[in-house]
């Protein structure tokens, strides 16, 4: 892009796009540091709620619970996605790639009722487990896409090449096809781990009594009103998931054009 | 003794056969072209003899022992892939390497020939770098001297110069032969470019919608084309429509074109009256001059220039017949009068020597 000259105009609906997206989440931030209950005017700068934010024993287990949920949930879901994009595009079947998109598209309203329904109907109690596995559901498609995008950009007769030049099929797999769409995986895998980490809706509806993730615990916390602890630990969710996000975008860069 | 042999192979794909009963020995220290368009089973055949696929019916023996059913990991033979596949995440070093650790060789030894194979392919500034570093014929090198580390019996090369421009290809041919020549491994080259297979292979196999139309030299191939497809696909060729009006004698007398006869030997009795064929005649054996010249069994007759193209060493000049047939006929520039230069619409007398070409019946 470097030598394209940007016309004024562009420059000028470029911001007003950019201030639209990041305004908000800026506000957000700068009031996590105002010192006063509401967030109408700056007082003055304060970390308190940071540290009435590292204190509160119920954000920090619910915390804690997404980071593991997340861990899980994109580890599985990079092995199975992994498996399952390499294999839908050495094995063309067209439905089952429409079929990957789907919990993608889906209203996740609509993923979160269903996957409530399904764990009623086979009577799976509701808890860690039943979050984990739902997140895994949505994950696979994200990882499975990612994977297969990486797989259409390599050169199929590597696999070839291997296996002619003496690796067993096992061996073609690992030392040659896993390096190749490494940088998919890896992409694959910190997409998963941000989309889990920061989901509301399907866990809302799969996480049952007594067990609450961060955006769960969070949104409880809203129901008494915005106060700056929420801002807080919004601000630090956005931190997270914005050099996940760049870690992400640095590794696999075709992914996001 | 045959390296490799192959016995009547078949293999159908779900909507076509791609390659219809092939049966070819191939000699050890070999440079084998199968030459042919896109789509007449040559790469088929190829991938079958490396075990990307297995055929269908027949035999594919190596140095003798059948190889069907061993997995292409097994084969002691390497391919040369069109788009070179070299790992990408791996060094020229690693790459070149990476055949010898596979059959678990010991570090040190690894190291010395890996050692001793980058240098045979003048690459030593290159060991350390990846593939995307490279330029396409220092990739193509990499590629070959990677599928030639561990001397195999056979290499297989499928169009290794299709990706790289003309200048770049020239060179490599010279390349190729070379390492060929000193590695003593025998080539099965494929590709659909003819003079490539001429100028490279010690013998050629003409395929065509799935079977050797002909085998043999780059020069019988050329020279003597059995059939009007080699003719036509390798070099280039008149195909003049021919018929036998006399077959009384030791010799049968062919009308050419419906305007000249020639006459032509039929010791074998192949050639009975009123059969069609073609005459297939390469144009540089065609001459052409301002005046008749009668010669015994020669034919010369009057033609017209209808136009030309110069390609600096020579002139392929078109000819008409009075009845509308084109004759094409390449004459060097290299001839001493300017006088033999002709222009459109000149009227000149063309002589065709039948012993030049070949009656092809179909």
């Amino acid at each position: 892009m470097l030598g394209n000259k940007l016309s004024k105009s562009l420059i000028f609906s470029g911001t007003l796009v950019y201030l639209f997206l990041y305004v908000p989440l800026l506000i957000l931030i700068v009031y996590s540091f105002n010192d006063s209950r509401v967030n109408v005017g700056w007082v003055g700068f304060t970390l308190k709620w940071y540290k009435v934010l590292f204190a509160d024993k119920q954000l920090i287990s619910a915390a804690i619970n997404s980071i593991i949920i997340a861990l899980i949930a994109s580890t599985v879901s990079v092995i199975l996605g992994t498996l399952a994009g390499v294999a839908l595009h050495k094995y063309k079947v067209p439905l089952l790639s429409t079929l990957v998109m789907i919990p993608v598209a889906a209203p996740e309203l609509l993923v979160g009722v269903s996957l409530l329904l399904f764990f009623l109907l086979i009577n799976f109690s509701l808890g860690m487990v039943s979050i984990t596995l739902a997140h895994i559901a949505f994950c696979l498609s994200f990882v499975t896409i990612a994977v297969k995008t990486r797989m259409h950009g390599m050169d199929d007769s590597l696999i070839d090449a291997a296996r002619d030049l003496g690796a067993s099929p096992v061996r073609a797999f690992f030392s040659v096809l896993i390096p190749t769409i490494l940088p998919g995986i890896i992409a694959g895998w910190l997409m998963a781990f941000t989309l889990s980490l920061d989901d509301f809706v399907i866990t809302f509806f799969t996480a049952g009594v007594g067990s609450s993730t961060l955006p769960l615990a969070i949104y409880s916390m809203l129901k008494m009103g915005v106060t700056p602890e929420v801002n807080a630990a919004s601000t630090v969710i956005i931190i997270c998931t914005l050099i996940l996000t760049s870690i992400a975008t640095k590794i696999s860069p075709q992914l996001f054009k | 003794m045959a390296i490799l042999e192959l016995k009547n192979i078949v293999k159908q794909f779900a909507d076509y056969t791609a390659v219809n009963g092939v049966s070819l020995s191939i000699e050890q220290g070999e440079f084998f072209t199968l030459l042919g368009p896109s789509g007449c089973g040559k790469t088929t055949l190829l991938r079958m003899i490396a075990g990307f696929e297995s055929p269908d019916s027949g035999q594919i023996l190596l140095d003798g022992k059948d190889i069907k059913g061993l997995p292409p990991e097994k084969r002691p033979l390497h391919t040369v892939f069109q788009s070179y596949a070299l790992f990408p995440h791996m060094t020229v070093q690693d790459n070149i390497a990476f055949p010898l650790k596979m059959a678990k060789w010991n570090k040190s030894e690894i190291d010395e020939r890996v050692r001793e194979q980058i240098s045979s392919v003048q690459l030593e500034r290159f060991a350390g770098r990846y593939p995307h570093e490279l330029s396409g014929g220092q990739r193509q090198r990499v590629a070959i001297a990677r599928s030639l580390v561990d001397r195999p019996k056979l290499l297989l090369l499928d169009e290794p110069l299709s990706a790289l421009d003309a200048r770049l290809r020239e060179h490599m041919h010279v390349e190729l032969v070379k390492m060929q020549e000193k590695s003593g491994v025998t080539f099965v080259y494929v590709t659909h470019d003819q003079s490539e297979a001429l100028a490279l292979s010690s013998r050629v196999a003409v395929m065509n919608h799935g079977v050797v139309e002909q085998l043999g030299t780059p020069r019988e191939i050329y020279s003597h084309p059995k059939t009007y497809y080699v003719a036509d696909f390798i070099g280039k060729c008149n195909l003049l429509k021919a018929k036998v009006i006399d077959a009384s004698g030791e010799n049968v007398v062919l009308k050419v074109a419906d305007s000249f006869e020639l006459t032509i030997n039929n010791s074998e009795n192949k050639f009975k009256l009123g059969l069609d064929g073609w005459f297939a005649i390469r144009p540089e054996k065609i001459k052409a001059n301002w005046d008749p010249r009668v010669e015994e069994g020669i034919a010369n007759f009057k033609a017209k220039v209808k136009g030309y193209y110069y390609y600096g060493d020579g002139t392929l000049y078109e000819f008409l017949l009075e009845n509308g047939t084109v004759i094409q006929c390449m004459l060097s520039n290299n001839r001493p009068h300017q006088a033999s230069f002709f222009e459109d619409g000149d009227e000149v007398y063309i002589s065709i020597n039948p012993l030049a070409g070949n009656f092809l019946v179909e």
